[in-house]
């Protein structure tokens, strides 16, 4: 199936996501469309998936013009497009949501879907389980789950957008050599956006590149990594550098601390961190990396706190039960003795957990930053002393949406005065836009600017002592460029004695910044102690388990 | 059985038909992703219009459309202001209940404490006869509107789980964006359901003054819309455990208006009124404080899939929002 673009433009507003884009993508070939954040690159796919609408231009499949209007339209025309994260259904299952969206009689008849699925997961080599709930599936499986699900719908011409994002390696060499399967030997047309020079090199035949909604190249693989870089940015990139920081005493100290994961649990976790060393967590998603960074920062309670509010509630449901009836004993002591029971229950693990342990049954978690015990202190203690816990999701989490550059920079300074010194945080929030870079004003909402833009902000703010930064995912969604500043910025923390943790499913960010990697693998952890001599394939072995 | 008993069970069967409606209408719209709070504002309007109409032109067909057409409408307020207007449907959902209150007491003035018509009663043939356990008498000898509610209950389990639109609506309220990219009318099937949703709380409504409560009085149903919103959450979004939550309410008052009657038990009404949001209050703090994955432990490791399943009360991810493309 041939599908031409021409003069494809998308405006938004003043702004021009598209073009006048024209490309002729033929059959059995692998594209890669490289860009940088905003160079328009998830709107043109969006257009061709039919989840937008071109301003301008039209679409060819076959030499026939055709209108994808939605992307039911753009399916039945054999256009299909696996989203980033996929869009499925979390709460349903595997067999539900392959049948949701397709056509038949009222009943699911889940029998003969089942067989289908079966089937058409065999065609692909996917060991997936059609009653699985896709919550408790790992992206990897979802993005199959999709897959088989698009090519069962016929789709010919498959758009993946960033695939490899929170995937192990096992997952990525599997999902290539599947595209590789489809595109060489089914005739499919496959398209991967990315930003990934390695993984476009490994998979694509031919690369497009886009800047600021235009087609600036086209290049037959192999070429070389630079012209790609080149045809991304319109110039060259200086590799990273790391300037070798001598590590200081020990920062971080953490013994026997039990991490409670989606996934996995680690019954006992140990960690020595020095100052200037950056650790680099390594892991599928639900591993216990981010609750090991909560629970350092303070963030989650190692033990029974998060059911304070249960007791509590109980405690007050049985004084009213004992203040409002009194005139029925009976119903006092049924409600009395109910809320204790529950209490009982809901506090029986901690207090067994409590009597093993000074039985010496099981060992104490301890947590030490400096020296001092840290293993309960809450967030606002733990950033008083200089522990700061940066979350990937910048605008969710890390940030406030709605507020401004300098609102922000309010936030986070304390002259200890109840009032705001509005002309000093403006003076403050001008020299953060300029030391960092930033591309905005004071008085812009910080929604407005851009992810790499956004998480300069939130390394800027960060206090000026600092003994630990614990970071989630810190490049998530940014370009090289973006990521590779973020990056500088962060190392020269380094001389002052900061210790740097951070987790990415990024490999080669990983051994790229670490000093040393901790690899969390089904309830396991491992460290690698020299991040310099490993390679992202022996790494992604130790992350499937297989070492 | 107990010929006391079986009446009083007839009784919660009766009594529960207008709640079960109403909670069961609420499902489908809060499944479609949209809150209708307006319900308890919406029921006394419509009960208020089902008897007037009722009333005045003598046709209980056309009493219980109207009512229907009420609901209706008050639910497509709710959605359209949250599509067109991009308001907040739980501020539009609380004024909505407010104003329709008001607006029935107003509106009802002139027909309050007035006697007028029921729907008939009409105990099924052959199945009224049922000896056994007494169901005969508690199921199967009272009105179609009560037959209704029955009939909802294993209608709504069977087609929220089995067929293709009932995949479709719990993909609209979990997540309206991979539902489009499905070729799903978004905004389209919400209306729909919104509107059908809206029709059944309006059938509460008549039922109250068309049958359970019999007639029109200011604030007739006394807060019950409240209620039904609390048997959902109660019901985890789910028929069968809402139509569990239904009986269970009404089947503590009857219990406690026995026990009261015996002088078995010596405790004002009013606390019979606050068990619903107790059993709400504790329903939450078990699902949500991990104390219900604390109790897994206890259940056989083959069967735990299907307790966590049974026990899990997320809502619909999408509830409340509305759907934009990107």
């Amino acid at each position: 199936m041939n599908v031409e673009l021409q003069n494809i433009s998308k405006h938004f507003g003043p702004l021009k996501a598209n073009d006048r884009i024209s490309f002729q993508f033929g059959e059995g070939r692998i594209y890669a469309i490289l860009g940088e954040n905003g160079a328009g690159k998830s709107t043109l796919m969006k257009i061709l998936s039919g989840y937008q609408t071109a301003t301008h231009g039209q679409i060819l499949i076959n030499e026939q013009a055709v209108t994808l209007s939605t992307p039911s339209v753009a399916i039945q025309h054999g256009i299909g497009m696996l989203y980033q994260d996929p869009l499925d259904f979390a709460p349903l299952t595997a067999l539900e949501n392959y049948i949701s969206g397709r056509s038949g009689g009222l009943l699911l008849q889940r029998r003969e879907m089942v067989a289908d699925f079966h089937k058409h997961c065999r065609e692909l080599g996917f060991d997936l389980n059609p009653h699985a709930l896709v919550e408790a599936m790992t992206v990897g499986e979802r993005q199959q789950l999709e897959i088989v699900r698009l090519l069962s719908l016929g789709v010919r011409f498959l758009i993946l957008d960033e695939p490899t994002t929170g995937i192990s390696a096992e997952q990525k060499t599997q999902l290539f050599d599947t595209l590789k399967r489809l595109a060489h030997e089914d005739s499919m047309t496959v398209v991967l956006v990315s930003h990934k020079l390695a993984d476009v090199e490994e998979l694509c035949d031919e690369v497009l590149a886009l800047r600021r909604g235009q087609l600036v190249g086209h290049e037959v693989l192999p070429c070389p990594t630079e012209r790609m870089v080149e045809m991304m940015f319109g110039k060259r990139l200086d590799p990273p550098q790391r300037e070798l920081v001598e590590t200081g005493r020990p920062t971080l100290q953490v013994e026997h601390l039990p991490i409670h994961a989606r996934l996995f649990s680690i019954p006992e976790f140990n960690l020595e961190v020095n100052e200037g060393e950056v650790i680099g967590l390594a892991g599928l998603d639900g591993s216990g990396q981010v609750e090991f960074m909560h629970t350092v920062a303070g963030l989650e309670r190692p033990t029974w706190s998060d059911h304070v509010f249960a007791v509590l509630a109980l405690i007050v449901l049985w004084i009213v039960f004992a203040l409002l009836l009194d005139e029925s004993p009976t119903v006092m002591w049924l409600g009395s003795f109910s809320a204790l029971a529950l209490i009982g229950v809901s506090l029986q693990a901690p207090i067994v957990g409590w009597v093993r342990r000074q039985l010496g049954q099981e060992p104490i978690a301890r947590v030490q930053l400096d020296q001092a015990t840290i293993a309960n202190a809450g967030y606002r203690d733990l950033l008083a002393r200089g522990v700061v816990f940066l979350p990937s999701g910048r605008l969710e989490e890390g940030l406030v949406k709605g507020l401004t550059v300098m609102d922000h920079v309010a936030l986070t300074t304390r002259n200890g005065k109840p009032w705001i010194n509005w002309l000093g945080v403006w003076r403050q929030a001008k020299q953060m836009i300029e030391t960092f870079n930033v591309k905005g004003r004071p008085l812009d909402p910080i929604q407005n600017l851009s992810g790499g833009n956004q998480q300069r902000v939130s390394v800027g703010l960060l206090p000026e002592r600092l003994r630990l930064v614990l970071l989630e995912n810190p490049t998530r969604g940014l370009d090289v460029e973006s990521a590779q500043r973020i990056w500088s910025i962060l190392l020269k923390r380094r001389e002052q004695g900061t210790s740097i943790i951070f987790s990415s499913p990024d490999l080669d960010e990983i051994i790229d910044y670490s000093d040393r990697i901790l690899v969390f693998s089904s309830g396991r952890v491992t460290l690698v102690e020299d991040a310099q001599d490993i390679t992202t394939a022996h790494l992604g072995e130790l992350i499937g388990g297989k070492v | 059985m107990d010929p006391v008993l079986i009446s009083t069970f007839a009784d919660i069967v009766r009594n529960a038909a207008p709640l079960l409606i109403a909670s069961q209408g609420e499902l489908i719209t809060e499944r479609a992703g949209v809150v209708n709070l307006s319900l308890d504002g919406t029921i006394l309007l419509s009960a208020m219009a089902a008897f007037a109409v009722t009333l005045t032109t003598g046709s209980l067909v056309l009493g219980i459309s109207v009512a229907v057409v009420v609901g209706m409408v008050v639910a497509l307020i709710v959605i359209s202001s949250s599509v067109f207007l991009k308001l907040d449907q739980i501020a539009v959902g609380f004024i909505l209940t407010l104003l329709c209150a008001d607006l029935s007491t107003f509106l009802g003035r002139d027909y309050a404490n007035r006697a007028g018509k029921e729907i008939p009663y009409a105990p099924i043939p052959i199945l009224k006869d049922i000896k056994f356990l007494g169901i005969g008498e508690i199921f199967f000898q009272h009105n179609v509107l009560i037959y209704f509610s029955l009939f909802l209950i294993v209608f709504m389990g069977f087609w929220l789980y089995h067929t293709r639109f009932g995949l479709q609506l719990r993909g609209l309220g979990e997540r309206p964006q991979a539902a489009y990219v499905r070729g799903v009318r978004v905004q389209f099937w919400r209306f729909v359901y919104v509107a059908i949703g809206g029709g059944l709380v309006g059938l509460a409504g008549a039922t109250y003054s068309l049958s359970v409560r019999l007639g029109w009085k200011e604030n007739l149903t006394l807060g019950n819309g409240w209620i039904a919103l609390a048997i959902v959450i109660f019901g985890a979004w789910r028929p069968y455990r809402i139509a569990f939550g239904a009986y269970l309410i009404v089947g503590l008052r009857a219990l406690a208006l026995y026990l009261q009657k015996e002088q078995l038990l010596d405790l004002p009404v009013q606390i019979i009124n606050m068990t619903p949001w107790v059993l709400m209050l504790l329903t939450l703090i078990f699902v949500s404080s991990g104390l219900a994955e604390r109790t897994l432990v206890l259940v056989p490791e083959k069967w735990r899939p299907a307790a966590q399943r049974f026990l899990r009360a997320n809502p619909p991810a999408a509830l409340g929002t509305n759907f934009e493309k990107s």
